[in-house]
């Protein structure tokens, strides 16, 4: 029996998902922009897709744009914001451990002269709404920050960063959430939240891989990122990824029905294992400890390596994550980490388990059998092996 | 699994044995990152692209591990030492000794219980009743059944339990019978060229990376005939090597070689052909894959000075005792002249087909 405790990284798709974009893919195949039965059919399926996403969202279906994903949505909200911003300033506002869809975004922008402050967070990953207000000034045109964190799990105070955007700053200075890992699990409604622009992913939540969604907030000025036909009001060109936008649409729905249950199941799920796993010695959370998502749980090895972990677990049928994607085997320790002031030492030991909606109670009794004693080994391992790295000791 | 047909081929088998494997690409330098357009070196990213093709393939397992710190300290700090002491390293020799059958084996073990580390080398290990052994029993190491192939010569530094901990599945096989068992499977790296470079040396030129890893620079100084004249200046003592002739950037009518390096002094000897003939010559650091040698004074054997070089029948007669973080220094006699014994370089020791150990070729105080 394996298990699979990798659900930020992504999630399997569900039936309702596949089974709302199977006609889409078969015999509703047509383009939307087609005037014909065939173009209608699919016009209709991606109407109703904006449709069923801005109810979810509290928004407008105007306001919703679908893209290949959560990377491009968040490209096109911090690239399409910036320069259509630009004639008004020129500094951009971010987090020090935002995931690099956007802090390769404005990076990029920085080599084309924009400004960009990523600010620090404290030990938790949390920003502080006094200093992300200090960081406005007159030439501020966009704040980025993400609402939960994908390798600590930790939720940002939003609500609080943004009214002391709003307080400081003398004009309308865009604020783009990154909700790709929140949207599970955190209600997001557009008329609460005083954000401009939204991203997320559908393969977070159970929808197809390829497809995502950004909210642009009616009025909000947005330069194009991709150019070609007119889909998507202009925003986004390309035909359209109907079965991806309806498969997203009907994972958004069902999870927003259910968030309320996943939730309260998932934190009870996660603290078992939390508890399980922090009782190895050695092993210590990470992340705030309530501002968190519920399915999330990421902690540190003492004096191991948090691949090699994965590998381990993997061996034994675990699904795990040492935080970020990494396929290399690139030795660079996580920034997020390293922001929240860990260092490097203690951060190559960082170990994700993100639980998921269809994580059973079943799999959580093995894991918490299972988990533990392998971490245990691994450290007792990474300890011998540190006294002799290169295998020299004979006989060993 | 190096992402080269040898490794393919040797998980293929392990695999199809009935083997419970697991197939690794070794993170060894950030090579990788910087040279990934350097498609020969077998340490590329698009090796591990290929390694990873074939776990698939085959249906096992496949990770990369890093083990950048454990490759710096066992394989590139004496690389880069030796050429800046004007010796002649053995990368690929300490490369087995640490990483692949140090670390490697280590964390096999120690991390993720795997009974042994099995790599695509042309070599073989067998267990054989020794009464004089611990247990009654001891493995050997033997030349792999391809002569062209055998790589027993960048193994020598292996210890019996590290030996009792290596699986050699190619040992048995010819290159073309893996190329052919690697078509059948269709596995993608069939027809893969081999791979000649040093992996960390992905233009081919190691001062390359004596510049970049150590801040190596060119420091030129005199270039010395056999008879002591001066002929010319050199570039700098480490960016040369006992045997060279391409490059020395002198003309005197007849071929000469560098037959001398003296770091400390930063010079360059040249020798004719023949001048750099030895019939004697010291190791240091001498292991034995047995744990002691055949015999304590002295002993027969066969020696190799160069990788795939015929080995010459020499004797060899210990000069100094093993003492604690070093091992001792054997003299070694060779019945006929052996060319550019270059000092750093490792001399093995065989007795037919089996290796029974080896050192490296001691920069000799009477030349």
């Amino acid at each position: 029996m394996t298990i699979y405790l990798d659900h930020a990284a992504t999630t399997p798709l569900r039936p309702e998902a596949l089974e709302a974009m199977l006609p889409l893919l078969t015999e509703d195949f047509g383009n939307p922009s087609s005037p014909h039965a065939y173009g209608r059919r699919a016009r209709m399926a991606l109407d109703e897709a904006h449709e069923v996403v801005a109810a979810c969202l509290s928004a407008q279906p105007r306001e919703i744009v679908f893209t290949s994903g959560g990377t491009e949505a968040s490209n096109l909200a911090i690239k399409g914001a910036a320069w259509a911003g630009r004639a008004e300033g020129h500094r951009i506002v971010t987090s020090a451990v935002e995931h690099d869809a956007t802090l390769h975004a404005v990076g990029h922008l920085a080599k084309f002269g924009f400004e960009v402050v990523e600010l620090p967070v404290d030990r938790y990953g949390r920003v502080d709404p006094d200093e992300l207000a200090a960081a406005i000034d007159e030439r501020t045109i966009l704040v980025s920050i993400q609402m939960a964190n994908n390798e600590v799990g930790t939720v940002q105070p939003l609500a609080e960063l943004i009214a002391g955007v709003r307080r400081v700053a003398g004009r309308r200075v865009l604020f783009h959430v990154d909700a790709v890992q929140a949207a599970p699990y955190l209600a997001i409604d557009t008329q609460a939240l005083d954000a401009d622009l939204i991203s997320l992913g559908a393969h977070k939540f159970e929808g197809p891989k390829g497809s995502g969604v950004l909210w642009i907030r009616h009025g909000t000025a947005l330069m194009a990122q991709t150019h070609g036909g007119g889909q998507e009001r202009y925003r986004r060109a390309g035909t359209e990824n109907v079965a991806g936008a309806v498969g997203l649409a009907t994972a958004l729905r069902l999870t927003c029905e259910e968030r309320a249950d996943t939730v309260k199941r998932l934190r009870r799920l996660r603290d078992r294992l939390r508890d399980a796993v922090s009782a190895v010695p050695g092993v210590e959370p990470t992340g705030h400890p309530r501002q968190r998502l519920p399915g999330h749980l990421s902690v540190i090895v003492r004096d191991a390596d948090g691949p090699g972990i994965v590998v381990a677990l993997d061996l034994e049928g675990i699904a795990a994550s040492a935080g970020a994607a990494c396929t290399t085997g690139s030795p660079e320790a996580s920034h997020v980490l390293a922001a929240m002031g860990y260092p490097d030492e203690e951060a190559r030991g960082a170990l994700r388990f993100s639980l998921g909606r269809t994580t059973t109670e079943d799999e959580i009794t093995r894991a918490v059998e299972v988990i533990p004693p392998i971490l245990a080994r691994l450290r007792v391992g990474s300890v011998a092996l540190a006294a002799d790295p290169l295998g020299q000791e004979v006989g060993v | 699994m190096s992402g080269g047909v040898d490794s393919s081929v040797a998980a293929a088998l392990l695999h199809e044995g009935g083997v419970e494997a697991v197939g690794v690409w070794m993170r060894l330098h950030d090579v990788a990152d910087t040279y990934s357009e350097f498609k020969k070196s077998c340490c590329s990213l698009d090796a591990a692209e290929d390694a990873r093709r074939v776990a698939g393939q085959l249906g096992i397992p496949f990770y990369v591990l890093n083990l950048e710190r454990e490759f710096g300290a066992g394989v590139l700090a004496p690389f880069l030492a030796a050429y800046q002491a004007g010796e002649t390293p053995s990368p690929c020799v300490d490369c087995n000794s640490t990483v692949k059958f140090g670390a490697l084996i280590g964390r096999a073990r120690k991390l993720y219980e795997c009974d042994a580390v099995a790599t695509g080398h042309y070599a073989r290990v067998d267990e054989v009743d020794d009464p004089d052994a611990p247990g009654g029993r001891r493995f050997r190491l033997l030349r792999g059944a391809d002569p062209d192939k055998d790589q027993t010569y960048f193994l020598y530094g292996l210890r019996q339990d590290q030996l009792a901990r290596t699986r050699f599945p190619l040992g048995e096989l010819t290159k073309p019978q893996v190329r052919e068992v690697a078509r059948r499977r269709g596995l993608v790296t069939a027809e893969k060229p081999e791979s000649q470079e040093i992996c960390f040396v992905p233009g081919g030129d190691y001062r390359d990376a004596l510049r970049q890893r150590a801040g190596w620079q060119e420091t030129p100084g005199p270039l010395l005939d056999r008879d002591g004249a001066l002929v010319g200046a050199h570039r700098g003592a480490a960016a040369y090597t006992v045997g060279q002739r391409q490059g020395l950037g002198v003309a005197l009518g007849e071929p000469r070689y560098v037959a001398r390096i003296d770091a400390a002094a930063n010079l360059v000897q040249l020798g004719r052909r023949e001048d750099l003939e030895r019939r004697t010559f010291e190791v240091r650091d001498v292991s034995f894959t047995a744990g002691r040698p055949p015999a304590p004074g002295a002993f027969d054997c066969e020696v190799r000075i160069r990788h795939r070089a015929e080995p010459v029948p020499a004797r060899v007669e210990r000069l100094t005792a093993d003492e604690p973080g070093r091992r001792g220094t054997w003299r070694v006699e060779v019945e006929r002249p052996v060319w550019a014994a270059a000092p750093g370089q490792a001399a093995v020791f065989y007795r037919g087909d089996e290796v029974l150990g080896g050192g490296r070729i001691a920069s000799s105080p009477r030349a």
